[in-house]
């Protein structure tokens, strides 16, 4: 029985609703406090067309690395650098300050503006002009600036530009009604790309963000598909009988490893070439082979393997041989991840019991458990390898959680109405 | 489950299915030379009917609904003992009727992996398939496909949410 299946591309409203709520730090670690003054308006009207401080000082709270301070504390609320007053900013205890403004050059071009300021040191770290900014890219515009902030201030590269695809599931009739979304890093501009009565399952995003993988069962059998975020066109790449799963793209965006099962049900790990549609093989072991994931240098794929007995991660060279075991410690360990950098594997952990997120260190070969919950799944990098976003669960619901990479900093979006939220998968960083 | 078991599986079943013919038992033959009693002989020779005459019942492999799911213990595939006549009786109505397809859908329950756990469901699902292959339905009357833990029946998270979601489903199309 063929079932409807509905994919919109960027139908939905944009700021839906804003997703982030509660944010815990623990640990040791201390937010720095900062400013971030309310952007100056150079235009027709009575406001700029987007609050750009709310966004930046939201960006930077997100972290967990920041502090903003209220507006109500601030003792003066300069729009330009030259009228900064180091001491007054001392004195209500910031170490950096964030001023600019939005001034329209014509009916739907902006420049927005910004400086930032080291309280300390009474010098200026950065200032940033960017002189085409329409209405429809003001919020993406902030996201850039928080990034550049945040950059200059940790040493680490912002994610606040990135987006995040998930899978949601919501009851419907006798079923469920199951939605691939796509939104931006903080839970707005969210975009339902596909729709299916089937399951839909292991969103993979391309290197350069403009397509995802994906397994889909309609029909009732499972098959991988590629589609381009930007058209919502989706090619089928792999529906051989039997398991078609777990596609995760090559560094170089040409090739997927997937998940074949066959009639005799036996998941080993392919290489799939997604122009020539052809397959290699990986694996040859009657155990379950599956979850495959690309290192970020191309040479291994890492994945799940139940060979020893119990699901443990193994890895073999992109050019075949002998998969050789990567995790030891404990009884189950699946789905590997690896950071974009290189130095961590995260999987999915049985911590006495609970399913747990942990990450490896790849060199020091110990294992960090990140997560608190019963039943968490699904772990992605950030692109800058500082931070994870996995699904966990709230009752009945998953919801989404991200937590810094040493554990000290985890924070949850909040639980969207009626839907399961599961599979999260963090985007690349944005070529822009 | 290794094939020996799954012979002496088969062979159990066979005896069973012998059993079964013989509910009642033949009535003794020294039942009725030690003779004299009328009142017995009389009614029954009068219309020619056995007086033991009956109908079989009890563990009849062909009787009652037949069950469309089986359901298996955390981490396993192996079928238990109290759904391999279940699962006979649905390699005897496919024997019994060659156009007849049927499709095994295995699901896990929710912990751990995703796509681990359409391994396991898959698993679940060829070892049902295995078993009515070894009582001889050629493997195009099968098709195998996991759901993981994606099509949930119970929506919780307890222990008995659990068992109910760890399954093997049989879908019959013609």
């Amino acid at each position: 029985m063929r079932k409807l299946i509905v994919w919109l591309v960027l139908l939905t409203p944009a700021f839906a609703s804003a997703q982030v709520l509660d944010i815990e730090v623990t640990g040791i670690a201390q937010p720095t406090p900062v400013a971030i003054v309310p952007f100056g308006w150079e235009g027709s009207g009575q406001a700029a067309p987007m609050n750009i401080s709310t966004v930046i000082t939201a960006d930077l709270r997100r972290s967990g690395r920041f502090d903003p301070v209220s507006e109500e504390r601030m003792l003066q609320k300069p729009t330009d650098g030259e009228d900064v007053d180091f001491q007054d900013w001392g004195f209500v205890g910031v170490e950096a300050v964030v001023v600019g403004k939005v001034i329209q050059t014509a009916d739907n071009q902006f420049t927005l503006q910004f400086q930032l300021f080291d309280v300390v040191g009474r010098r200026q770290l950065l200032g940033y002009r960017m002189p085409r900014v329409t209405r429809a890219m003001m919020r993406g515009a902030a996201h850039r600036a928080a990034d550049m902030i945040y950059e200059k201030l940790t040493g680490i590269q912002g994610v606040f530009s990135t987006q995040v695809a998930y899978v949601t599931a919501k009851q419907q009739g006798d079923g469920l009604l199951y939605s691939l979304v796509v939104a931006d890093h903080d839970g707005f501009n969210q975009h339902t790309i596909m729709e299916s009565t089937d399951p839909i399952m292991s969103p993979a995003w391309s290197p350069d963000s403009r397509q995802l993988a994906y397994v889909s069962f309609e029909g009732d059998r499972s098959s991988i598909w590629v589609q381009t975020l930007r058209t919502g066109n989706r090619f089928r790449v792999s529906s051989k009988p039997g398991i078609n799963g777990a596609p995760s793209f090559s560094p170089d965006g040409r090739q997927l490893v997937i998940t074949l099962g066959g009639v005799d049900g036996n998941p080993d790990i392919f290489v799939l070439d997604i122009n020539a549609r052809t397959t290699t093989r990986l694996t040859t072991h009657r155990a379950i082979d599956t979850e495959g994931s690309w290192s970020p240098d191309g040479r291994h794929i890492y994945f799940t393997s139940d060979r020893s007995g119990g699901p443990q991660i193994y890895r073999v060279p992109v050019t075949g041989g002998t998969p050789e075991r990567v995790t030891f410690e404990g009884s189950y360990n699946a789905r590997p991840r690896l950071s974009p950098d290189g130095k961590k594997l995260a999987v999915v952990h049985n911590d006495r019991g609970n399913f747990r997120i942990a990450v490896m260190d790849l060199e020091r070969k110990d294992l960090l458990v990140l997560s608190r919950g019963r039943q968490d799944e699904s772990p992605s990098f950030a692109p800058n390898s500082d931070s994870l976003i996995y699904a966990t669960r709230q009752g009945r619901d998953g919801v989404l959680e991200t937590v810094s990479a040493d554990g000290l900093i985890r924070q949850k979006m909040a639980a969207r109405a009626g839907g399961d939220v599961r599979e999260p998968v963090w985007s690349p960083f944005p070529r822009f | 489950m290794s094939n020996l078991k799954l012979v002496s599986f088969a062979a159990l079943v066979l005896l069973l299915a012998g059993c079964s013919q013989n509910t009642l038992p033949d009535p003794d033959p020294t039942d009725t030379t030690y003779g004299a009693d009328d009142s017995m002989t009389g009614t029954s020779g009068m219309d020619g009917t056995d007086p033991f005459g009956g109908e079989e019942f009890g563990d009849d492999l062909t009787a009652g609904e037949l069950g469309m799911v089986i359901y298996f213990e955390f981490d396993s595939s192996e079928i238990r003992a109290e759904d391999q006549d279940l699962v006979a009786r649905h390699a005897m109505q496919l024997g019994n009727s060659p156009g007849a397809r049927v499709r095994l859908e295995g699901h896990a329950d929710e912990r751990g992996s995703r796509e681990y756990n359409i391994g396991l469901g898959e698993r679940r699902a060829q070892a049902v398939r295995r078993i009515l292959m070894i009582q001889g339905i050629p493997s195009d009357q099968i098709s195998t496909v996991s759901f993981g833990e994606e099509r949930p029946v119970a929506f919780g998270s307890s222990e008995s949410d659990y068992a109910q979601n760890r399954r093997v489903e049989f879908k019959y199309t013609n």
